[in-house]
């Protein structure tokens, strides 16, 4: 058990709970600038694994604080990509200038999405947003002139103040500093009135209406917030991929952002960060498991005989280079967690750390909810 | 000059009329209660008097001014915050910052400064958390803070609806059956909490309510209704005593 003394309201004001998750993050910090030089030929890629990241917190805001949940983020990654890729390349405005006019045409979309959320909640917003997503990938299908169309287009490395990001460390640096910008400006506006209203109608908007949350301001708000963050994801994005297609932007791309924030754990932007991590490292671990898999159960199982051990190895090998394995994964995964862990990573983490600092004493009802059927479903 | 008064109010859903030409006026400093049998239309006045509903007909009158028309979220800026029959807490939250919430109609700081958390954003914040901190002490809440309301028992979230709306600031206060659901430790608890509002604060107060007692103990004047019609309006003791008040409760 770790005592923090309260002794000034200042405290709760502060960004991290208290000196050691300071610490902490500090270590954390360290730790990540100096992975490019612990691990520099790794498999995983943590330049995507940062994007996520912002991806993840954007979605968060959205689905995990407002309670606004968007089938329909792919299109405003595709939106900040194709904008930056248009404003940098093909207008030739700076960098900065040009990501941040992406981040402001995303947030635009954004508000325009966030127009019917004023009048649908809960699944029908959820669909409209989906709708939404299959018009603008439309949209990127047809609109030639700026988005190459099924052609696609080339992306090239980002020039920032003059000096050319070539190789993929940088890039790596620049990730890592626009997350943790993106990080610390979520977690201002949380911790400020405009994060309390968001939370106030995720969890009931007509008390939030009553305490003077103008509910169209607000939802309008967290649409165009998280829309402009997706949208610096997105020119981060299409400088890492490289090579922009509408069909990098599809309603798949959508369901593993939602699968990020879910089993992450809605409400908190560590879960942002857990899930974006998980879902960089699904297709590893299956490329990973394409690579070794059929071989190694094929000697297992050679036991029964030569045969059976080749038969096992040439259905595992079908079976895991299967086109469908990731979505098929990433479904399965999503279903466990809504079934078994609501609260996702960031819950299951927080009963770990309970677990060790109570060690013999811990108990499993701690987490135990209550049904309780107090609030009104007549007033919606 | 009038403090608070609702001119001829009406509303219909669908076929039934819920509430149906009541008129009333509530003067500053006072109790005001409102009883009536289940569905006599208590919950749809403050829903009406909070800019929820639209009224079919009829005017809200504050301080004198037409508020018939203005937008619910305007409402507590106004001046006048509620409680619910059915509370409404932002249940994954703290004590803490369901009350911040309660003092959003006061906020001063735009979006911009927000994401920046500007120095102008941690002073306000410090003067909204010693708004706070003061319900919280009149209250008693002291203990349960940074508990989520989802932990919390059923009384102690009552108590924490009531100061949400009291961090609003309100010069008018609407309670919804504020004792539903409490033991009768707890109702005792609320009744002096009333009094207390009234005469420390300075609130006036709107409430509805079933527990006789309590409303005999706090209230100044009370309308009875019965259909969504204003049957006997007087004391407590007045009203309790109405024929058609008596009628009306043993459903006759
Ligand atoms: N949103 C609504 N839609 C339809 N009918 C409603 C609605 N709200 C209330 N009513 C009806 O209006 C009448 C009064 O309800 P209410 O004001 O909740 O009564 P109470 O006096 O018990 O608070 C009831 O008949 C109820 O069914
Ligand atoms: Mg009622």
């Amino acid at each position: 058990m770790r005592f923090i003394f309260k002794i000034s309201y200042r405290q709760d004001l502060g960004l991290f709970r208290d000196r050691f998750q300071r610490d902490w993050y500090i270590a954390l910090l360290l730790g990540l600038l100096a992975l490019p030089v612990l691990l520099p030929d790794y498999r995983v890629d943590f330049s995507l694994m940062l994007i996520y990241g912002l991806c993840g917190v954007s979605l968060m805001v959205l689905a995990g604080y407002t309670g606004l949940v968007s089938l329909g983020h792919a299109a405003f990654l595709g939106i900040g990509a194709y904008a930056h890729v248009y404003f940098a390349q093909d207008m030739g405005l700076p960098w900065i200038v040009s990501i941040a006019l992406a981040a402001l045409v995303s947030a635009a979309a954004g508000g325009l999405v966030g127009l019917p959320a004023l009048r649908m909640t809960g699944i029908y917003l959820t669909i409209a947003t989906l709708a939404f997503a299959l018009i603008v990938q439309e949209v990127f299908n047809r609109w030639e002139s700026v988005t190459g169309g099924l052609k696609g287009k080339a992306v090239e490395r980002p020039t920032i103040f003059g000096v050319s990001l070539q190789d993929d460390t940088s890039f790596y640096f620049l990730c890592l500093a626009l997350l943790i910008a993106g990080l610390w400006l979520t977690r201002n506006v949380l911790r400020a009135p405009t994060g309390r209203a968001w939370v106030a109608i995720r969890d009931s908007e007509i008390a939030a209406q009553s305490m003077g949350v103008n509910l169209a301001v607000y939802k309008t708000l967290a649409f165009s917030y998280s829309a402009a963050l997706m949208g610096v994801a997105g020119a981060l994005f299409a400088h890492q991929v490289g090579f922009l297609a509408p069909d990098i932007f599809t309603v798949l791309l959508s369901i593993q952002f939602l699968l990020m924030v879910v089993v992450g754990g809605l409400g908190s932007l560590h879960g942002a960060i857990f899930g974006a991590i998980f879902v960089a490292l699904v297709p590893v671990g299956i490329s990973e498991a394409r690579d070794v898999m059929p071989e190694w159960l094929g000697r297992v199982f050679s036991v029964f005989g030569q045969d059976a051990g080749s038969a096992v190895a040439a259905a595992v090998d079908g079976f895991v280079k299967h086109p469908g394995l990731e979505p098929g994964i990433f479904g399965l995964v999503l279903v466990l967690f809504i079934l078994f862990e609501p609260q996702g990573f960031y819950g299951r983490w927080i009963k770990i750390k309970l677990y060790f600092s109570q060690f013999p004493l811990y108990k499993r009802a701690t987490f135990k909810r209550q049904k309780s059927y107090m609030r009104s479903e007549r007033l919606r | 000059m009038s403090f608070f008064r609702a001119d001829s109010l009406a509303m219909q859903f669908g076929g039934i009329k819920a509430v149906d030409e009541v008129s009333f006026e509530v003067e500053a400093g006072e109790v005001f209660t409102l009883i009536g049998p289940n569905g006599a239309g208590k919950t749809t006045i403050f829903n009406l008097v909070s800019r929820i509903y639209d009224p079919t007909s009829g005017r809200l009158l504050f301080e004198d001014e037409d508020i018939t028309e203005v937008p619910p979220h305007e409402i507590a800026g106004r001046g006048i915050a509620r409680t619910f029959q059915n509370i409404e807490l932002f249940e994954r939250a703290t004590v803490l910052q369901n009350l911040l919430l309660g003092r959003h109609a006061r906020k001063r700081s735009n979006f911009l400064e927000e994401l920046l958390f500007l120095p102008k954003v941690r002073r306000l914040e410090l003067e909204h958390r010693e708004a706070v901190e003061k319900v919280i002490d009149f209250l008693d809440l002291q203990s349960h803070r940074d508990s989520l309301i989802v932990n919390l028992p059923y009384g102690v979230r009552k108590v924490v609806e009531l100061a949400r709306a009291l961090c609003a600031e309100p010069k008018l206060l609407l309670l919804d059956e504020p004792s539903s659901g409490l033991n009768v430790e707890e109702t005792e608890d609320m009744a002096f909490w009333i009094q207390d509002i009234r005469e420390l604060l300075g609130i006036t107060v709107l409430m509805v309510e079933h527990d006789m007692s309590l409303v005999g103990a706090v209230s100044d004047r009370v309308l009875a209704l019965n259909y969504g019609r204003p049957i006997a309006m007087g004391t407590a003791g007045e009203v309790q005593a109405h024929p058609d008040v008596i009628a009306a409760f043993l459903g006759g």
